[in-house]
């Protein structure tokens, strides 16, 4: 048997190798980055408690997230783990830390816009579905929407006017 | 060959299927257009979309399945029962016709889903109102997607323009069914489990009028005719939807990706 971790210490250790289970749409992104984790917690019968909060409502990855979560604490010794998920409130990408921000804009997809949570009106025009976001690539902001929905259910895709470039917008919501 | 299960009688679970099975049905159309959208980008929206439903599909139909003194999952309830257990309105299981029925369709459906989860997020039912956080920020989008649509359809060309007219008059004659009070809705609106779908239809002509207005469309003219799928009694085209969408299920039980 190994040395138990005092119970605050197996949560601390916990959080940190959360920041290496990826989402597997958006490998770049950690489920920490992504704002997903509600807490960790020690049961009383010695089990770690995650919580999640799942993204999007058809997301296919979030089985694969819930299973690598487990897996990965297990394999880092922090096991046994239990993980639920809880829906209220919302995730929102506003949940999605500077870091990742930062992150994403690296890999080439612009971040989401702030404030998603605010309820706007319909406006009807053609064209955009959100204010134009910087092009992760030169950083213009003279972009322009191709399609509202891209290649995963979180993603638009955009290009820019300015470098030519096509890239990925990660939805606000 | 797995048997089907029945569904109880109670109005909360009939009220959770109304709303989960129109998630359903109409994401089972939608999913039809994998590789036949006239572009690859609607291709991938029109998917993204059902994609959302079946997710949303999925947390209703799990909690309907919990009521009632009931015990399925969202599987059973998705793929084991008979046609007349189904209680989506008859709009969502018609055939998915060329792009300007879908983007018609897309968007009446979108309106409505938008203005329902809207109210369920204060459902007296904490999981309902948990999905309904989640759901209205998805048929917002899709609202927005489907009515951008019906402007450059509408006041794009011609031919555009006959054909969302065409399927403007073959649809709207669906909608009259959408708010027809009945028992069940008056059971969910006294044990606040959410809205009739009834009261819902003047924000829905309001939100229907903004993009009519903004394609240069006309309101389409109400009929007598009304439809009755969320009484289960459906059209001549859901059995054969069915047919497809429960054989794997059905031939395979259980069977997993």
């Amino acid at each position: 048997m190994t040395t138990a971790a005092a119970p605050t210490e197996r949560a601390a250790r916990a959080w940190e190798v959360l920041d290496s289970v990826p989402d597997p749409e958006v490998p770049v992104l950690s489920v920490r980055d992504l704002g997903m984790v509600r807490s960790v917690e020690l049961s009383s019968d010695g089990t770690l408690h995650v919580v999640l909060t799942p993204t999007y409502s058809g997301c296919p990855a979030t089985e694969m997230i819930e299973r690598s979560v487990i897996e990965t604490l297990d394999a880092a010794g922090l096991g046994p783990v239990r993980v639920t998920l809880r829906r209220a409130p919302a995730w929102t990408t506003d949940w999605i830390s500077d870091d990742g921000r930062r992150k994403l804009r690296e890999y080439g997809i612009a971040p989401p816009a702030h404030a998603a949570s605010k309820t706007v009106p319909i406006r009807i025009i053609r064209g955009a579905l959100s204010p134009a976001p910087a092009c992760p690539h030169c950083g213009s902001a003279h972009t322009e929407q191709i399609s509202a929905f891209g290649s995963t259910a979180c993603k638009a895709l955009w290009r820019c006017r300015a470098c030519g470039e096509p890239f990925d917008y990660f939805k606000p919501i | 060959m797995q048997d089907s299960i029945k569904v109880s009688t109670d109005p909360s679970v009939r009220y959770l299927l109304r709303l989960g099975d129109t998630c359903l049905v109409h994401a089972q159309r939608l999913g039809e257009w994998c590789g036949h959208a006239p572009i690859i980008e609607e291709d991938i929206a029109l998917t993204n979309i059902a994609l959302d439903l079946i997710g949303q599909a999925r947390g209703i139909l799990t909690r309907a399945g919990q009521l009632g003194g009931q015990q399925f999952d969202e599987d059973q309830l998705a793929f084991l029962r008979e046609e007349r257990d189904y209680l989506n309105p008859t709009l969502v299981e018609l055939p998915r016709g060329d792009f300007a029925v879908t983007t018609v369709r897309n968007l009446m459906v979108a309106a409505l889903l938008e203005l329902l989860w809207t109210r369920l997020q204060a459902s007296s039912d904490t999981e309902v109102a948990a999905v309904a956080g989640k759901a209205v920020k998805e048929a917002r989008y899709h609202h927005r997607h489907a009515a951008d649509w019906l402007v450059r359809l509408g006041d794009g060309t011609a031919e555009s323009r006959r054909r969302i007219e065409a399927a403007l008059d073959r649809l709207w004659p669906y909608s009259r069914e959408l708010f027809q009070p009945d028992a069940i809705d008056d059971a969910a609106l006294a044990s606040d489990l959410g809205p009739r779908w009834a009261e819902l239809r003047d924000p829905w002509l309001a939100a229907m009028r903004d993009a009519l207005d903004a394609a240069g469309l006309g309101m389409p003219a109400e009929t007598a005719f009304l439809s009755s799928g969320r009484m289960g009694i459906h059209s001549e085209h859901m059995g054969h939807m069915l047919a497809e969408m429960q054989y794997l299920q059905r031939s395979y039980p259980g069977g997993a990706w």
